[in-house]
């Protein structure tokens, strides 16, 4: 599966780039990450607990860069098996260009998976790497920018919803 | 003779009993005293190169008795292969390596590569974790045609491509067909795919090995429809154990449709390694290994065309089939997009000139052979299939355009252009059944009715033939096959009169036990109860074939009635002794024997007795003892043929396809048990229309099985389904056997896809959209209207 999507980061390209190559942070924005060891040289290796569908499993695998322009973009590639679980794979190309908020961090990733998880979790398995990269980068967001106040985590789900709104359902409650 | 037990009477199977009270006996309930369990490590890659096997860990796990990889198979040979098919050009087929556990490559998810052994199955199964494998990954092949292009990837590097034979037949008729096409007044092209399909008996595969280490004797207990085919192929091609020294066991086995015919590598494993590690080893397939180990079916990708003349008489059919055989070849794989499906490309009909080319092909996927109908539902799709379209691009009746063309009632015995001579049948017959008891007369008022809920109303036909009771052995031998097809019987009568019957045939929800013991009675003119039917182990029963391609009444059957009659005659012999009467004039009627035109008598246990405790007896010329043995090599298939009729409401919003009816009118010969064959023919439906709009078997890209569960892979239920309407009133009997039988387990399946479909595209093509003429199966609601929306 493939997916392609992009996110306004609150932070300087660079700041941006060596957050990206820092293993603090990959440890912190890869959902279900037990550890990362390693360099960008070399790779690192990674333990991540994640459940697809009926299938649990504990992945050891390898994070590796390539392609990579400082400051500008780089290649993740990562596969990780899951023992009897199968094995998953995929890779994100990633490109950071400025803006006048920041950094435009976008993305374009393929995932695939082998063996049970195929089997068992393929019908869910496009719906599990969207969520897994939007929550990668999310987290991967929130990293650089630092940790969101309060005030604004509670104001957001207002946002959405304008004065207006139990009067539509009520209405509309009535029509139907 | 009591009619509820003899020929024709609709008998309760008696297996029922154990069956419905969970007191079936499979080889899953097989437990040997100190029995440990197989664990197998399966390939999760389609294709690639094994660079280290490390079982070390695995080995000092708790539990754990031996780890095996294909090193401790060095000695042993391949899993064989069963037919040799020869290419059009005369050369023998590509035949690969098959080892036991995966050599230095495996080739399709699934491949096994080694396999713990422990003590318990928990035990094993954690172990399998630590068994480290690296693989280097290599390109898969998938697609058939992009597998036979010069620069794909190659399955078996040992092979000089990935074709495994390119077959023409009738290969002298090429010249013929193509002058024929170009003097056509019409010709009608249809491109299909034949969806891959996955048996999926209730009952998964399971293998219990047994060896005795003082007497060298082995022991398989198997989840098998042959248990004597898989003794000569594992003991002679895989083992080296010769057949006194190997017994194979099939008791109760829920369910095969093909699946259980062949023999895998699990059986051989257990086998072997029952004497390696000196304990039983038992091995039980998961569902999600079922999926990927057991043979599949079908998978064609076909071009058919149909010529026509002015008159629309149909002058010849020319197909293209590419046909994937997996990754390796399974027992009969070779013979079923061949022999079994070429054969058959007459259909009905009076086609003059046929060429059916077929080319096999390798790739990483599950290995595919015979799955119900195997080779004959593909004929039949392709043929019904463009048939019907031929009738709407001409705008004529697709039934009419059949009985125009259908072989003549008078026309028997007819020699097809491929090969085969049909003995009897009645098509136009088995058709006014069809149209009878679907009401086709009604459909417009129906249809009217649907239309009237925005709901488009489709009446679809098909007519099928197949060849069945497999197979005269002196004629399959020259095609290649390497084995008789013949079947076995031993009728043992008891010194009371009780009979026990040993058949070669094997029973896996046939209902053997009491169609066969049917026979028996009505033979002899006795109670069906006093017949015992015995079957599924070497041990005690002669070398026969088993069952699969509708065989068993009418080769198996035929076998027992053979000794039957062996046993009547012996048995008047000892009658006419004991009556003081010349044996010409015995008679034997409802179980007893008279001299004719005497009052004088004797009963069947009379008889009997005198045989087993012979004081008065012609011990001189005959030997005590009532028990005879007889084979029967048919002289020719038998050819079951019918017309089915599906009615469908399609939902134009949704592309959902619902069958509203479905009706049935075979031809099946004689008939023994018409509550047996009814529910063969429903069960077959059932799977018919699973292929035609639920079930479809699908890898991706980097040949991961994705339809891997019960959650993907759509099997039918009965809310899928219509109540059937089935009728074999019509009966032309096979005139080369002697019950008259044709065989009728794979009709429902064989003929019900095309009708599936043919109903549907009726029905688009009455909401006026003519532009949709073919929607590949499974007919699912989003193919349907991805069709409709194109």
């Amino acid at each position: 599966m493939q997916l392609n999507d992009q996110r306004d980061i609150k932070a300087a390209p660079d700041v941006v780039w060596a957050a990206i190559l820092d293993p603090q942070m990959l440890q912190a924005a890869i959902p279900g990450c037990e550890s990362v060891s390693g360099s960008v040289e070399d790779g690192f290796e990674a333990v991540v607990t994640q459940k697809v569908g009926p299938v649990k499993a504990t992945f050891t695998g390898m994070v590796r860069f390539s392609d990579i322009q400082p400051g500008q973009g780089l290649t993740i590639s990562g596969e990780g098996k899951g023992g009897p679980a199968g094995f998953a794979k995929g890779g994100a190309k990633v490109r950071l260009d400025p803006i006048p908020e920041g950094t435009r961090l976008s993305y374009e990733v393929d995932a695939s998976v082998g063996g049970k998880l195929a089997q068992l979790g393929s019908r869910i398995i496009d719906g599990f790497a969207k969520k897994m990269a939007d929550e990668f980068f999310q987290r991967f967001q929130q990293a650089v920018e630092g940790p969101v106040t309060v005030a604004e985590e509670e104001a957001a789900p207002e946002e959405p919803a304008p004065e207006g709104e139990p009067k539509k359902g009520w209405f509309k409650r009535l029509l139907g | 003779m009591p009619k509820d037990g003899g020929i024709g009477a609709s008998t309760k199977r008696r297996e029922d009993v154990r069956f419905l009270t969970g007191k079936g006996r499979y080889t899953d309930d097989i437990n040997i005293r100190g029995q440990a369990y197989a664990w197998f490590v399966r390939s999760d890659v389609a294709h690639g190169r094994i660079d280290r096997i490390d079982t070390s860990a695995a080995e000092a796990m708790p539990g754990v008795v031996k780890v095996f990889t294909a090193a401790d198979f060095a000695g042993v040979g391949g899993i064989p292969c069963g037919w040799q098919v020869t290419d059009r050009f005369g050369k023998p087929m590509q035949e690969p390596k098959h080892p036991v556990l995966a050599d230095g490559k495996v080739r399709h998810v699934g491949d096994p590569i080694a396999v713990v052994v422990a003590d318990t199955l928990e035990e094993a199964r954690d172990a399998a974790e630590a068994v480290v494998i690296d693989i280097t990954e290599l390109p898969p092949v998938l697609d058939m045609k992009a597998a036979l292009s010069a620069d794909s990837p190659k399955v078996h590097e040992e092979l000089s491509s990935n074709l495994c034979y390119d077959w023409g037949f009738v290969e002298e008729n090429k010249g013929a067909v193509e002058e024929a096409f170009k003097a056509a007044a019409h010709v009608t092209t249809l491109e299909l795919v034949n969806n891959r399909l996955v048996a999926n008996p209730m009952e998964p595969r399971v293998a219990v090995g047994d060896y005795e280490s003082h007497s060298g004797n082995h022991t398989l207990y198997t989840t098998s429809q042959n248990p004597h085919v898989i003794r000569l192929l594992m003991g002679a091609f895989v083992l080296g154990i010769p057949e006194h020294k190997l017994r194979v066991v099939a008791p109760d086995v829920g369910g095969g449709f093909g699946s259980k015919i062949y023999h895998y590598a699990e059986e051989a494993f257990v086998t072997f390694a029952a004497k390696q590690v000196g304990r039983p080893v038992k091995w039980t397939s998961t569902r999600s290994e079922a999926f990927i180990s057991d043979a599949q079916g079908r998978d064609h990708v076909t071009k058919i065309e149909l010529a026509l003349d002015a008159q629309n008489n149909f002058t010849a059919v020319r197909t293209e089939t590419y046909a994937n055989m997996g990754a390796y070849l399974s027992t009969f794989a070779p013979s079923i997009p061949t022999w079994l499906h070429g054969t058959l490309m007459a259909g009905n009909y009076r086609t003059p000139l046929i060429y059916v080319n077929v080319k096999a092909v390798f790739t990483n996927t599950v290995p595919v052979d015979a799955y119900r109908g195997a080779g004959r539902p593909e004929a039949t799709f392709q043929l019904e299939r463009v048939i019907d379209k031929a009738a709407r691009e001409l705008g004529v009746d697709p039934v009419e355009l059949r009985r125009q063309n259908f072989i003549k009632p008078d026309q028997f015995p007819y020699q097809t252009p491929v090969a085969v001579v049909y003995d009897t049948g009645n098509y136009h017959a088995t058709m006014d059944k069809l149209l009878q008891i679907s009401d086709r007369a009604g459909f417009e008022a129906r249809a009217a009715e649907s239309r009237a809920r925005g709901k488009w109303r489709g009446f679809g036909v098909a007519h099928y033939i197949e060849a069945c009771g497999i197979a005269p052995s002196n004629l399959v031998g020259q095609l290649g096959a390497r084995a008789g097809l013949y079947e076995s019987a031993t009728v043992r009568v008891n010194a009371t009169g009780s009979i026990s019957v040993f058949t070669g045939s094997h029973s896996h929800g046939q209902g053997h036990e009491t169609s066969f013991a049917q026979v028996v009675a009505e033979l002899i003119g006795i109670d069906a109860g006093q017949v015992e039917i015995v079957h599924g182990d070497t041990s005690n029963t002669p070398m026969g074939m088993g069952t699969y391609g509708s065989r068993s009444l009418a080769v198996g059957g035929s076998a027992i009635v053979k000794a039957t009659n062996k046993i009547i005659n012996k048995a008047k012999k000892i009658a006419a002794h004991l009556m003081e009467a010349s044996e010409a004039d015995i008679e034997l009627k409802d179980g007893k024997f008279t001299v004719a035109g005497t009052d004088k008598s004797v009963d069947w246990a009379g008889v009997t007795l005198a045989a087993y405790v012979p004081h008065n007896y012609p011990l001189e010329s005959m030997e005590p003892g009532l028990e005879e043995t007889a084979f029967y090599d048919p002289s020719n298939f038998t050819y079951p043929s019918g017309g089915y009729g599906c009615e469908v409401e399609v939902d134009p919003e949704t592309g959902k396809v619902t069958i509203l009816a479905f009706s049935a009118a075979d031809d099946f010969g004689n008939i023994v048990n018409p509550m047996i064959v009814e529910g063969q023919v429903q069960g077959g439906l059932a799977q018919g229309i699973g292929q035609a709009l639920l079930e479809n078997c699908v890898y991706d890209e980097n040949g991961q099985l994705l339809s891997g569960s019960f959650m993907d892979y759509a099997m039918p239920r009965a809310d899928d389904l219509p109540s059937f309407n089935v009728d074999h009133s019509c009966c032309t009997p096979c005139t080369h056997n002697p019950l008259g039988v044709k065989g009728c387990g794979e009709a429902g399946a064989i003929g019900s896809p095309p009708a599936v479909v043919n109903a549907v595209i009726d029905a688009i093509h009455r909401a006026g959209r003519t532009d949709v003429t073919h929607i590949d199966m499974p007919l699912t609601p989003s193919r349907v209207w991805q069709a409709l929306n194109a």
